[in-house]
């Protein structure tokens, strides 16, 4: 049933939101339906397919699993928010590039979780990648060009220095949601 | 002619997707929009003895409650497309909203409209139903039993329709030195685009004007349907699916869902936005396969084929989805002879109602079902003859010198050259060499195994004739209209509707060879009746064999005229014009010449156009295609069985496919990759499971085993280019081969790498219990 609201202030591709919520709105209807932001999509209703994949203070989250009142304060990074279309994200850049995606639905989703493998992992190898991808589903590309665009992009990460995209952010993450959703998402 | 075609070209689609500006249909916000949540029977067969939806109607958001009785008048019955002819099938109404009896879960009882998602989700627990439950049956074969329970008053005893065709007798039979007996089962599949259904309506009451967004695969079959079950006219009625998050099949059919929502939109004035949740997947939108097959093959002792009968039970669900009687009966049994000289052939279908979820199309459907059936027998008939299984099949392909071959089912094969796929993947996989090391392998306790597949797909659905001799309520024609704009750039208007197969880019590629222009400079529309006249969709591989050469043959018509207004400038005949890349040349002095562009303007000026040339440039082609086309191929997997878990893996995996000339062979093998996924999916982990009561148990992503990226080595993928000699670009369709192809594949290899134990058979999808228990009861060790 329809709860209180609560307000809640968090930053969204680097704009600052102050909104009133329903206790258990998820944050991906959040995004779709309060911001608009569209590019985050919801393929399942159990955690399983990635596709509404963002980044929670820098670290890949599945939004679908995380309260909208569990990122109060936190910087949220959708697809929309990772790259413009004339500065594209290398993961970005790497789909387009390698064919890694068809029809595009699960796509917002695996470039956010493969933008947070590569900030953590900047050079994994074949093997990495496809375990990197568990979370996700695509039913499309049969994940061949989906793993070639991300080594497309690691190819292309410095080193040293970290995508300034996805940096981590440098305030500490705020409750329980990271813990939550990466496990939900890992016993598929 | 540019050498645009046949190149690998980036796709023109993905700027929107990678940076998350798709336009899907739950993206479409609309002022003052409702939202619709359904309220799906939990039984599987029930009588229902009354709904109260008071507290529902009361509740905080709550605009409006429908049930299946305040409809009954008011909206016509979900029809099928689909009649196949001598087949007395039966067509029960099937209602947007259960009437009196519900007849699968999920089965619709009543709408809830509110001002929220999570409003309208709510008010459904507030609806309560009675029920009066009564028997279910979720088998086909059961269902066509003596006192199984009856689902349609029409259908007593549950067959839905009754389908034949063939030459082949018992006395072929009878007088056979071999004959391989087998029964087998392919199991029901959820297709799971991982893009729900949804549907958005708005209604201008002014007007009378209905616009439905829905995730479609057929704009134009949906806007015809729906037109018909809504009493709109079709010319008041829009329908856009422009993007379309994969199908599979799955989006072809008219649901009940998108007429409701439409009702709503026009019957409260506001527009009404639904979206299914992933459960609803699973137990609403169609399902594919479910066939329990008896085979009987025929053969010599020196490795021919002489005859192929099938008796099949096809699962067709609660209700005939829009195309589903076509897909157990013309794309299944057509192709059973599949790649071989098989002079007798026999198929006799059930089509049977059950209590479980519709099923429909699924990509290929029939044609891996025929695939898979004849792939395995043919490999139980090599083990029955002692003879390498690839030796078999080069004994009895079709010679490249027989096309076009016309097979005992009445199909034309246009071309082909099946011994060039199956020698060229032979050499990618080094099969002799493999075939020693397997011995070594065996020897070590080690139980590797190779599965080869030649096949044969019917694609590019069309001719209309056909289409309406085999049943099927509508043309499998194509549009294309071809507008030049006045500055020379280039806008397509395609019947097909692609969701992921990226015509927006292929298409583009074969203007940019046919005229000349820069692939950047064309832009293809699709998926929206009120910009393309007409559209028959994009599913049966049809796409670049039909609505590419209703292209092609649009742009042959633009560019006559360009050449007669070039003619006119350059001040020379028509017939003494040459065009190369994109511009115009008087033949035999080539410094005179004008570009595309300047002939474009020129036809929009029409300061000065040759006699009896209209002005403007824009062309429109209706095609119809002369035949079928037919792709084919070989693949070839090994895999390794851990006989002590039966767990399987993939070591290698190999395709050859030829859907003759390739356009871009970047998209082309991405069509490859994916269809070869979902093909081993069905063989190794995908299937949907009711319990006797007929609740669906793998009704979420976590019960239904969708394939990972980690499952799967790097495919290793070529292609043969034999053309299509009807169609002006000599292309086949290639979305659906690797489907066809993986799944026997997959499973022929598994059971090569058992076959020390003896077993013949495992019953898909091959989970590693399966397997260990089928090697524990196989039988001694050889
Ligand atoms: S929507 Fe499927 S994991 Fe979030
Ligand atoms: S591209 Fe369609 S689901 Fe991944």
């Amino acid at each position: 049933m329809e709860g209180s609201k609560c307000a809640i202030t968090l930053s969204v591709n680097g704009t600052s939101y102050t909104r009133e919520v329903e206790a258990r709105l998820l944050l991906v209807h959040f995004l779709r339906d309060e911001l608009g932001l569209t590019g985050t999509h919801v393929g399942c209703d159990t955690s399983q397919c990635g596709a509404c994949t963002v980044l929670l203070d820098g670290k890949a989250v599945k939004s679908c699993t995380v309260l909208a009142v569990q990122a109060d304060g936190c910087e949220v990074t959708t697809i929309e928010g990772l790259g413009r279309i004339d500065k594209l994200h290398p993961v970005q850049e790497g789909f387009w590039e390698k064919h890694g995606l068809q029809c595009g639905f699960c796509t917002p989703g695996v470039i956010m979780t493969a933008a947070g493998l590569l900030n953590e992992n900047p050079h994994p190898t074949e093997e990495e990648i496809r375990e990197g991808l568990e979370g996700v589903i695509c039913r499309c590309t049969g994940y061949q060009n989906i793993v070639r665009a991300i080594q497309y992009a690691a190819d292309r990460t410095p080193e040293v220095e970290p995508e300034p995209a996805v940096e981590v952010a440098a305030s500490a993450p705020t409750g329980g949601a990271q813990e939550l959703t990466r496990q939900e998402g890992e016993d598929a | 002619m540019s050498t645009v075609f046949g190149q690998v070209v980036k796709r023109r689609e993905d700027p929107r997707f990678i940076t998350g500006r798709g336009q899907y249909t739950d993206d479409v916000q609309l002022p003052g929009m409702l939202y619709a949540a359904i309220l799906r029977s939990p039984h599987a067969h029930a009588r229902i003895i009354g709904i109260d939806v008071e507290a529902a109607k009361r509740a905080p958001g709550v605009v409006a409650v429908y049930t299946g009785r305040d409809l009954a008048e008011r909206m016509g019955s979900v029809p099928t497309a689909w009649i196949p002819p001598e087949s007395d099938l039966k067509t029960p109404p099937h209602r947007a909203l259960a009437v009196d009896k519900v007849r699968y879960v999920g089965d619709g009882v009543a709408m809830v409209i509110a001002d929220t998602r999570y409003a309208a989700r709510d008010a459904l627990d507030l609806i309560s139903v009675q029920y009066e439950v009564l028997p279910a049956v979720v088998n086909q074969v059961e269902a066509m039993e003596n006192g199984a329970p009856v689902l349609h008053a029409e259908a007593p005893d549950n067959v839905a329709f009754h389908w034949q065709i063939g030459n082949a007798t018992d006395e072929v039979f009878a007088q056979a030195e071999v004959v391989v007996r087998h029964t087998i089962r392919q199991q029901r599949l959820v297709p799971n685009p991982m893009e729900p259904r949804a549907s958005v309506a708005q209604y201008n009451p002014a007007t009378g004007e209905l616009t439905v967004w829905v995730t479609s695969q057929n704009p134009h079959i949906h806007r015809f349907v729906l037109s018909g079950i809504l009493g709109i006219p079709e010319h008041r009625l829009r329908v856009v699916a422009t993007d379309v998050g994969g199908g599979f099949g799955a989006k072809i059919a008219v649901y009940p869902d998108e007429a409701l929502v439409a009702f709503a939109a026009m019957d409260l004035g506001r527009p009404v936005k639904w979206t299914e949740d992933r459960r609803e997947h699973f137990l609403v939108t169609t399902h594919g396969r479910d066939h329990v097959e008896e085979l009987e093959l025929a053969g010599t002792r020196d490795g021919r084929i002489q005859a192929i009968r099938v008796r099949a039970y096809a699962n067709m669900g609660a209700y005939l989805s829009t195309a589903a009687p076509g897909v157990p009966t013309i794309l299944f049994g057509l192709i059973v002879p599949g790649p071989y000289t098989i002079p007798y052939v026999g198929v006799d279908v059930y089509g049977v109602f059950t209590n479980t979820t519709p099923t429909d199309a699924y990509r290929g459907a029939g044609r891996p079902e025929a695939t898979y059936l004849l792939e395995r027998m043919v490999d139980l008939y090599a083990r029955e003859i002692r003879m390498d299984p690839v030796e078999v099949r080069r004994r009895n392909l079709i010679p490249a010198d027989e096309f076009p071959y016309h097979t005992p089912t009445g199909l034309e094969y246009d071309s082909g050259n099946y011994h060039l796929a199956l020698s060229r993947a032979l050499d990618m996989a080094d099969y002799d060499g493999f075939r020693r090391k397997q011995q070594e392998l065996r020897a070590q306790g080690r139980h590797v195994g190779v599965g080869v597949t030649t096949y044969v797909e019917i694609c590019g659905l069309g001719p209309s004739q056909v289409a309406g001799a085999v049943g099927f309520q509508g043309g499998l024609w194509e549009s294309s209209t071809v507008r030049v704009h006045p500055t020379g750039k280039v806008t397509v208007f395609t019947g097909s509707s692609p969701h992921g197969q990226g015509e927006e880019t292929t298409f583009a590629q074969i203007v940019a060879d046919k005229l000349g222009v820069l692939v950047e400079d064309v832009e293809v529309v699709h998926g929206d009746t009120a910009r393309i006249s007409m559209g028959w969709g994009t599913y049966g591989s049809r796409t670049t064999p039909v609505a590419g050469s209703a292209l092609a043959v649009a742009l042959d018509r633009v560019l006559e005229k360009a050449r007669r207004i070039a003619a006119h400038m350059l001040e020379v005949s028509a017939e003494d014009v040459e065009c190369e890349d994109g511009r115009f040349y008087a033949k035999g002095a080539k410094s005179r010449s004008v570009s595309f562009q300047d002939v474009a303007l020129q036809a929009h000026l029409a300061w000065n156009l040759p006699q009896g040339v209209e002005p403007s440039l824009e062309a429109q082609a209706f095609y119809d295609p002369a035949n079928f086309t037919y792709s084919f191929g070989t693949h070839i997997c090994m895999v390794e069985v851990d006989t002590d878990t039966g767990d399987v893996r993939i070591d290698r995996y190999i395709a050859v496919d030829d859907c003759g000339r390739v356009i871009n062979p970047m998209i082309a093998e991405g069509q490859v990759h994916g269809g070869i996924v979902q093909g081993i999916g069905q063989a190794l982990w995908e299937g949907a499971v009711y319990d006797e009561q007929g609740q669906l148990v793998t009704g979420t992503l976590m019960d239904y085993a969708m394939p990972k990226a980690r499952f799967f080595p790097n495919f290793e993928t070529a292609f043969t280019e034999t053309p299509s000699p009807h169609n002006p670009l000599g292309v086949k369709g290639i979305g659906e081969t690797g489907t066809i192809a993986a799944t026997p594949t997959v499973v022929n290899a598994v059971l090569d790498a058992l076959a020390p134990f003896g077993v013949r058979e495992i019953q898909m999808p091959l989970t590693p219990e399966r397997v260990w228990r089928s090697i524990q009861e196989g039988g001694q060790r050889s």
